[in-house]
């Protein structure tokens, strides 16, 4: 499969990343040479081999619900480059 | 001639500050006195963390002094890789969106470090977002190997490697996604662990690929491991993936040697593709092995040559979700007046990241897109099966596999930095293990007709990192590679 520039832009898009022209036409070329060698992969028949996303067997770890400490709100809010009584301030969503 | 007090190793250090023959806050003096000198030229260090240091050597130096108990790691220096979060020093991952940010708590392993009583110098360069296999990704400066400073150290760790490798720190920590603890380690002549996955908890370690991730040891030599990795190994409630298993005591019975032992050579792995020098290194430590009564048996990995293909897959999947925090709102970088919430978050990301981040972020978001999934993602996880059962039909024959760390020493800075594939191939050695979950140990094993250092690994199954130190001090007490030092100069700052 070959990426073209629109589908560069689209991921981009998806990404919430801004690209220059410069910059689409360097990863339009970077990811297609990437792309290509992961091509090799279609060698292998999978057709009967299971999926694995995580090598442990450990699943469903639960824990009591009970109620613990947080970090205190100032230390957490230290970090915010923008905040308003306690909370993190953004630019308007709702117009 | 007597070896200078930054060049001992953990244990040789930790015996002269509990008996007295030398105080902490002394002796940190000595290696900040060092990283003054050579840091300039090494460039291992974003932070340096000089008067917490020497507050905290005062204090051991008391407990000392009172006879009161003392950690495992009482006054030893110890590096940390700047993806792993330390409260109230800054935590940058190398990237411009993280440059301001200071956590506001400790990770799970740097509280370990601190309840052992270990000395954090400071923090340490990667490649951005641990992304990279040679310190060139970071988004602040650029690390140079002490070996040859127009050399790159490896990466992503390559700041940890390179400060224990010019002696700038005795221990450091560092993290693994595809390689990245035992290809610096391999390139810097020092000794690298990538833990089983599960063994150590991720707390606390800025998350790249999560399926992938581990925290991982840099030391000067094999025994200094088994001591770091007893400290930041266990169960950690805080991370669901961390394993409730029992943590051995590394050092005890370290010398059990090999005898008997089957050591497992994939041949895909000692093909022509790499350097002769390596491949002699290689050929001539399984020699060692045999002499000491180890049986050298030929395996086969069948599916090595798809393990890169299948990282960058499911590394970057995983990395695109795992990286979508970072959109100005919570810490980190916000790009200035953005026009609307959107335009924040793309000008904001934009900015913020470098070019290798922005590359794998949208790689990540193309294979799980939709239309796409099936073919890239689902064909990824299939395929990593098939790499995993290979290294348990493996393991069925062998104790343990060797083979190289990097298929090539240290190569020039700037001379892979255009081609990325060509860069993941880099790690075509160290992926596997990372799929698998497996753990894995490099260690110097000799050097190219350059000087440069070169790495062989160790691998085992799943939570056996105790047998591959054996493993390790076996070959390392037979030679004298690790404690070869790379000539220095000072340079005045």
């Amino acid at each position: 499969m070959k990426i073209d520039k629109d589908q560069v832009e689209n991921i981009a898009k998806l990404s919430r990343i801004r690209l220059t022209e410069l910059e689409r036409e360097m990863f339009v070329h970077q990811l297609n040479n990437i792309l290509f060698y992961i091509e090799k992969l279609n060698k292998l028949d999978t057709e009967n081999v299971a999926p694995m996303a995580y090598t442990s067997d450990v699943s469903n770890v639960f824990r009591e619900d009970k109620l613990k400490p947080s970090i205190p709100l100032q230390d957490v809010l230290i970090n915010a480059p923008a905040t308003k009584s306690g909370f993190f301030k953004v630019p308007k969503v709702i117009e | 001639m007597s070896l200078r007090l930054f060049e001992c190793t953990a244990h040789q250090i930790k015996a002269k500050i509990l008996s007295k023959e030398i105080r902490a806050s002394d002796f940190i003096k000595i290696v900040f006195d060092r990283i003054k000198s050579l840091e300039p030229n090494i460039q291992a260090f974003i932070t340096i963390n000089e008067d917490e240091a020497i507050k905290k050597a005062i204090e051991i130096d008391k407990k000392i002094e009172s006879n009161e108990n003392v950690g495992l790691l009482a006054g030893l220096p110890v590096a940390v890789k700047d993806n792993i979060c330390t409260k109230n020093l800054y935590t940058t991952c190398a990237s411009k969106i993280l440059e301001t940010f200071i956590p506001p708590y400790d990770a799970f392993v740097v509280k370990r470090l601190r309840e052992e009583d270990a000395i954090i110098v400071g923090k340490t360069n990667l490649d951005e977002f641990a992304m990279g296999s040679s310190t060139e990704n970071s988004g602040l400066k650029i690390t140079r190997n002490p070996w040859n400073l127009e050399c790159v150290p490896g990466g992503s760790s390559g700041g940890s490697a390179a400060a224990v490798a010019a002696d700038l720190s005795i221990l450091a920590l560092g993290s693994e996604t595809g390689g990245s603890v035992r290809q610096p380690a391999a390139l810097c002549g020092v000794v690298g662990i990538k833990p089983t996955y599960g063994r150590v908890s991720r707390y606390g370690l800025v998350a790249f690929g999560s399926s992938l991730d581990q925290v991982g040891t840099v030391s000067k030599d094999v025994r200094d491991a088994a001591l770091l990795l007893r400290v930041i190994a266990g169960y950690d409630l805080h991370d669901s993936t961390s394993a409730n298993v029992p943590v051995p005591d590394y050092l005890d019975r370290i010398d059990s040697g090999v005898d008997g032992l089957r050591i497992g050579i994939p041949k895909e792995y000692f093909t022509d593709a790499f350097n002769a020098d390596v491949y002699k290194a290689l050929k001539d430590a399984l020699k060692i092995y045999e002499r000491l009564g180890a049986q050298v048996v030929d395996i086969s990995l069948p599916h090595t040559e798809y393990a890169v293909a299948v990282y960058y897959i499911v590394a970057n999947a995983e990395a695109s979700s795992n990286l979508a925090r970072y959109d100005g709102v919570r810490y980190g970088y916000r790009t200035s007046k953005p026009n609307g919430i959107i335009d924040m978050y793309c000008r904001t990301r934009s900015e913020g990241f470098g070019n290798e981040v922005k590359r794998r972020i949208m790689l990540g978001n193309y294979v799980l897109s939709s239309g796409y999934y099936d073919a890239y993602y689902l064909k990824a996880s299939k395929v990593r099966n098939l790499i995993k059962i290979d290294f348990d039909v493996a393991f069925e024959k062998v104790d343990c596999i060797i083979c190289p760390t990097s298929p090539v020493p240290a190569f020039k800075i700037g001379e892979r930095a255009n081609n990325p594939l060509e860069m993941y191939l880099s790690d075509i050695y160290t992926i596997p293990a990372n799929l698998a979950g497996i753990p894995g140990i490099s260690i110097p094993c000799g050097f190219s007709k350059e000087g440069l250092p070169i790495g062989m690994q160790i691998l085992g199954k799943h939570f056996e990192e105790k047998k591959l130190l054996q493993i390790a001090y076996a070959f390392e007490r037979e030679t004298d590679f690790h404690v070869k030092k790379p000539v220095l100069k000072i340079s005045s700052m």
